[in-house]
């Protein structure tokens, strides 16, 4: 097994395309290294891209956020104007195992370890983030929900890495929030996750939401009938219900040793609600 | 099998190994350095026995390969007593009998070094959150929250 | 012969304080060795092959190709041990059936669970030696499995060992059976106790296997020479008891093995057993070359012993007025591959905190397709508890009596007849149930779907074969040689200061050292919550003898009687004004002038200790039930135990602590989680969830001391109790907040909410 750390894209993205499929991308390594240790992935080559600038910038754009797919969860959590204007993402990092494991992963590692419990990626379907992608033939841009197609595959072609998130500019009286169920307080893996993204209107009416669920399919969701049951409605106790049941309804799970279908299906609407309550709060909060 | 070289300092101190690509930094220290202070609890990230801090930032250094130490500044618990003078947290885990068996012990100090390097006057609930990646089976923990909590306050000198 | 000092009371200058640990600055600077910091110029790695399968017939092993990969210097398959008999013989007091260890450590004509080792290579190293596992080819035949205890029972179940019938059934069954041993314990008439009761509660109930969970993995170093001896370092609850299996199972004389223990980094039990340890001596031997084994912690998990799971059905009745007037358990055990589960203790701990005229309990020793279980603080006890203290509470509701109150209306007490054999002497069960009603949190209020649980629990205690020596250096300074390893908890904090009370010397002169194998007699293991009390009593001995030795210096050298030598603050003195008058002499001066006046002096022990002290608690614990999600909060936990004597209340708390975390992780979330094909699903850290800090309110602890009369400062032991009551209380405050009992650990989220579902009380 070779290991490169190159200093720009064109050299990652050349190293990746030489190597037939054999090339596997080192970010933050939290998932690759155990992968590696238990010879669940044989790579004959490593690409470290924590040396190519881009991957590790962290940048205002376009009245949002660039953010490269290299950066640590712990470094996001630390850049407060990015945590005021996303606190549902941070919610999501925040998961991402220990402050050691946040240490190192990336959101970029989350998304394309393509876990269907992937903590960051929920709240960054719901934020509407695009993942920037580079390749041999170029860039191209994708919406997160389309980049994961089921447990460790990903629509990314050959030679192709994630680059950075865009995050939209924030709307005024929007919040978003991310919730996950878990046995244990912390170090868990997702048995269900819940990212809400949502806007107040002038009356307090919900006029934009998006609402994504992890862990209950084989990816995560973007569910529009959740979010359809806020649209219009003050996020009342009635329009949680129904968000809840939507979110429920929602859900394709299987039983594992993490849970079982019916708690899973019966969670992801209590986490859907709760979510969407904090995400309430927040956007109440940013007038 | 070709091994990779690194240079890198440990505890300030400039060192060089050769590695597999595939061993960590976990190995590195432990094999070829021969600093056994830090310790495999698991391998998968999940103990925190490995604790190292790598350019300032705590890590499970069974998570980090060797070859990506290179030129990077690393800290272990060998290096966090001055000489004969310990750290307070060395101190004060003493003190309040949190150790035991001792094995996730540097683990603890190296990641509470670094929780009250960034915040030293932490509650006792952001302190149990914290040190959450730092699994102990002896203690239930009381007495090294304690400990933490106690070498905070000497720390801050209050 | 067996030792018992008696207790004294009297003014104490050290017992009692709480003093640095002379372990500590090793463990908090990284200078402690722990069993894989060991390393030897040109060891080899060894590592183990292990069954993919839960059960098969192996039905050849081929080592050609492994051999031949560059770098790989030995193998060892079942071919390099001898078959040993089907019997049990003694190491030490212990009896132990080397036909199960050898085919644990490598299996022979089967494998019998998910890791099960059945060769093992070494090689230049770690990469090299993965690589060769992966070049032995085994051809296995399949066969069925079966890994629950219930099913295990049944006659038609696949079979473990087609030359096992039950023990303990008359006449000698003729079909051989999973049931390795069924034991029976009782007194009195239950079917007369049940027929004067009022009220009858009976429940079944189920647990999972559970994991020490001890952050080492296991690792040991070998190096065997040519002229046939083996030095062994390995991270051990007992280095004398290891070097005996070692030896029986590589037919080796006893005294050519040196076990040194090096520091553990927890065992709880687990450590008990030998694993790696035959193998890497046996790859030694045929390498020549040092071989290091250190377990991943996936290989711990599917192949170091957890604690059984059980089937247990627990019956009681009672009169209204709150008397208990019968008792019966059926408690089924799995033991895993090979039999010995703990079920004769959990017999015996099951009903003994009360006084009963009328009980009965049957306990089965089950093999199934697991690992072989391995001790667990205060062994198979929890789980029995579990049911006891569960039906227990369940029948005070039912009487409208305050639990604490029902359990002291038939508290066992001193003079107490237990039904596994002799009557209790002095303990402190009651002082505990008194401390805790007494305890402001017993009173403090509670919240919506907050619910407070209250158990308790009963350990033997142990005493057991051991030996240390107190050496007086040429500068008045001591070295404790002890035989008992300190496990974590502190013993060599503990025996040092009973040896610098005894001596009336700073603790700072007393330096202890666990010794090797080669420089002490025999010891048992560390375990049974046995380290202070044996080896507080040992050191105490050994103290005396080193006392009594320089009396007769002193009297020698002053020409006195010996009688008129006295022992008082640290210095040899007139016993007596009136008898003899001489200069007073200090450690310092004795030692000075040791080695003039007839050499060195030393005190000894080598001791059987008995006369341990029953240790029982009281435990109390606050929940808060999620009812949306069956998320189940600790909000606050009090442990109150009687210890007899906190010698370190500090590592006294220490084990309270650490014994009632353990038990709420088993109690919410651990368990082995086995797929239909018998492979472990859950083998790490990961989904094997032990509790985190941010898991766990402050733990608050009330030392009950009831000396215990057989031990010089009344020590009972403080280890194993701590551990027994918390899945019980947890299930009582689940039922308190919920009015749903759970009966299935662990109590999760999704079996906590279906139950609420179930009775109708979820939420959403």
């Amino acid at each position: 097994m070779r290991y490169e750390a190159p200093k720009t894209l064109e050299q990652a993205i050349a190293l990746l395309a030489g190597a037939n499929g054999r090339a596997r991308v080192l970010a933050g390594g939290t998932d690759l290294v155990i992968q590696m240790r238990s010879g669940r992935a044989e790579p004959e080559l490593l690409v470290d891209i924590k040396g190519i600038p881009e991957l590790r910038s962290l940048a205002a754009e376009a009245g949002g956020y660039r953010v490269g797919a290299a950066v640590t969860c712990m470094e996001l959590i630390e850049h407060a104007a990015f945590a005021k204007a996303w606190p549902g993402i941070i919610d999501g990092v925040k998961y991402i195992g220990s402050i050691q494991v946040k240490g190192r992963a990336t959101m970029g590692g989350n998304l394309c370890n393509a876990s269907p419990a992937a903590d960051s990626v929920p709240a960054l379907i719901a934020a509407g983030a695009i993942a920037c992608i580079a390749g041999p033939k170029g860039r191209r841009e994708a919406p997160v929900e389309e980049v994961v197609t089921g447990p460790g595959k990903t629509t990314l072609a050959g030679g192709e890495l994630v680059l950075s998130f865009l995050l939209p500019r924030r709307q005024p009286r929007s919040g978003d929030a991310y919730l996950r169920f878990t046995p244990r307080s912390e170090m868990d893996i997702a048995v269900v996750g819940a990212g809400v993204n949502l806007t107040l209107g002038a009356k307090g009416v919900c006029s934009a939401a998006r609402v994504s669920l992890g862990a209950v399919a084989a990816r995560a969701l973007l569910v529009p009938e959740a979010a359809a049951a806020l649209l219009g409605s003050k996020v009342d106790a009635a329009a949680l219900e129904r968000l809840a049941a939507a979110a429920s309804a929602a859900c394709r799970p299987i039983d594992d040793k993490r849970g079982t279908k019916e708690f899973r299906i019966k969670v992801a609407g209590v986490m859907a609600r709760r979510a969407a309550a904090i995400a309430l709060e927040r956007a109440r909060g940013q007038n | 099998m070709s091994r990779n070289h690194v240079s890198a300092t440990v505890n300030g101190d400039q060192v060089e190994f050769l590695c597999e690509t595939g061993q960590t930094l976990l190995d590195a220290l432990r094999d070829e350095l021969r600093l056994t202070g830090t310790k495999e609890g698991c391998g998968t990230g999940d103990c925190g026995a490995c604790s190292v801090m790598v350019d300032g930032r705590l890590v499970c250094s069974c998570l980090m390969l060797a070859v990506e130490a290179e030129g990077k500044a690393i800290e272990t618990v060998e290096g966090m007593a001055k000489g004969e003078k310990l750290h307070p947290l060395q101190k004060k885990f003493i003190e309040h009998a949190a150790l035991q068996c001792g094995i996730c012990t540097p683990g603890f100090l190296i990641a509470a070094r670094a929780l009250l390097e960034r915040n030293p006057d932490p509650t006792e609930s952001e302190v149990r959150f914290w040190l959450a990646g730092n699994l102990c089976r002896c203690t239930g923990y009381q007495k090294i929250v304690e400990a933490v909590l106690d070498a905070g306050r000497e720390m801050r000198g209050a | 012969m067996s030792t018992t000092l008696k207790y004294e009371e009297k003014q104490l200058k050290i017992v009692g304080t709480r003093p640095a640990r002379p372990d500590g600055v090793d463990k908090v600077t990284g200078r402690a060795r722990f069993g894989a910091d060991y390393n030897l110029p040109g060891q080899l790695i060894g590592k183990a092959l292990r069954s993919p399968h839960a059960h098969a017939r192996i039905v050849s092993i081929d080592v050609s190709a492994a051999l031949a990969l560059p770098g790989v210097k030995a193998v060892v398959t079942r071919d390099d041990f001898a078959e040993m008999p089907d019997e049990m013989a003694p190491v030490g007091e212990l009896m132990i059936n080397f036909r199960d260890v050898t085919r644990n450590m490598m299996a022979r004509e089967k494998v019998l669970y998910d890791g099960h080792p059945l060769a093992a290579v070494a090689a230049t190293s770690e990469s090299v030696a993965r690589a060769a596992l992966a070049l032995i080819k085994v051809e296995y035949e399949v066969l069925p499995h079966v890994i629950d205890v219930v099913e295990a029972m049944r006659p038609d179940a696949p079979l473990l060992n087609e030359n096992q019938y039950t023990q303990g059934v008359k006449p000698k069954p003729e079909r051989p059976s999973n049931i390795a041993k069924r034991l029976e314990f009782g007194r009195g008439d239950v079917a007369a106790g049940f027929a004067q009761a009022d009220v009858i509660v009976e429940r079944e109930f189920n647990t999972k296997p559970v994991h020490q969970g001890y952050i080492e993995p296991q690792a040991c170093l070998a190096s065997y020479s040519a002229d046939g001896q083996a030095e062994l370092w390995t991270a051990t609850q007992g280095q004398f008891v290891f070097r005996a299996q070692c030896a029986k199972v590589l037919q080796m004389d006893v005294s050519k093995i040196r076990v040194t223990p090096t520091e553990i980094g927890g065992g709880f039990g687990g450590k008990n057993n030998i694993y790696n340890e035959p193998l890497a001596i046996a790859l030694s031997r045929k390498s020549n070359r040092p071989v290091k084994m250190v377990m991943t912690r996936e290989e711990v998990f599917r192949a170091t012993g957890p604690t059984p799971g059980a089937n247990v059905r627990v019956k009681l009745g009672a009169t209204r007025d709150g008397r208990i007037t019968a008792a019966e358990a059926v408690l089924n055990f799995q033991a895993g591959a090979f039999p010995g589960s703990p079920v004769n203790q959990a017999s015996m701990c099951a009903f003994t905190r009360y006084d009963l005229a009328n009980v009965h309990v049957v306990g089965n020793d089950v093999v199934v397709n697991r690992p072989k279980v391995a001790a667990y603080r205060a062994p198979g006890a929890p789980i029995a508890v579990l049911g006891v203290e569960s039906v227990i509470d369940e029948m005070a509701k039912k009487l409208g009596i305050d639990p604490i109150e029902f359990r002291l209306k038939n508290a066992a007490k001193e003079g107490t007849q237990t039904y596994y054999g002799p009557k209790l002497g002095p303990i402190g069960y009651v002082q505990t149930l008194e401390a805790a009603r007494a305890h402001a949190h017993y009173r403090a209020p509670l919240g919506p779907n907050q619910g407070r649980g209250v158990a308790t629990g009963f350990w033997f205690n142990i005493g057991n074969e051991t030996t240390c020596s107190l050496n007086l250096q040429e500068d008045g300074s001591l070295t404790l040689l002890l035989g008992v390893i300190d496990v974590a908890g502190g013993s060599r904090a503990s025996l040092s200061m009973m040896v610098a009370e005894e001596l009336g010397i700073e603790l700072d002169r007393v330096r202890p050292v666990i010794g090797d194998t080669s420089s002490l007699g025999f010891n048992f293991l560390t375990a049974g919550s046995r380290g202070t009390f044996a080896g507080g009593m040992a050191a105490v001995v050994a103290a005396r003898n080193l006392i009594e030795k320089m009396r007769q210096r002193v009297a020698k050298v002053r020409e006195v009687p010996v009688e008129a030598v006295a022992w008082k603050d640290g210095r040899a003195q007139p016993a007596d004004a009136s008898v003899a008058q001489f200069e007073p002499m200090t450690l310092t001066e004795l030692a000075r002038m040791g080695g003039k006046t007839g050499g060195t002096m030393a005190g000894h022990a080598e001791i059987n200790a008995q006369g341990a002290g029953p240790g029982f608690g009281t435990h109390i614990v606050d929940v808060e039930v999620d009812r949306e999600t069956g998320a189940v909060k600790i909000l606050r936990y009090t442990v109150v135990q009687d210890v007899g004597k906190a010698i370190h209340p500090a590592y006294v708390e220490g084990q309270m602590q650490g014994g009632a975390t353990q038990g709420i992780g088993w109690a919410l979330n651990e368990e082995y989680v086995y797929g239909a094909d018998g492979i472990l699903q859950n083998p790490g850290f990961l989904d094997y969830r032990v509790p985190v800090a941010s898991d766990l309110p402050h733990i608050d602890t009330v030392i009950v001391e009831v000396p215990n009369p057989n031990h010089p400062y009344g020590v009972r032991g403080c280890g194993e109790v701590p551990i027994i009551a918390p899945m019980a209380a947890i299930a009582n405050a689940i039922e308190n907040a919920t009015g749903v009992r759970l009966t299935q650990q662990p109590f999760s989220p999704p079996r906590v909410l279906k139950a609420l579902e179930g009775a109708g009380k979820a939420q959403g």
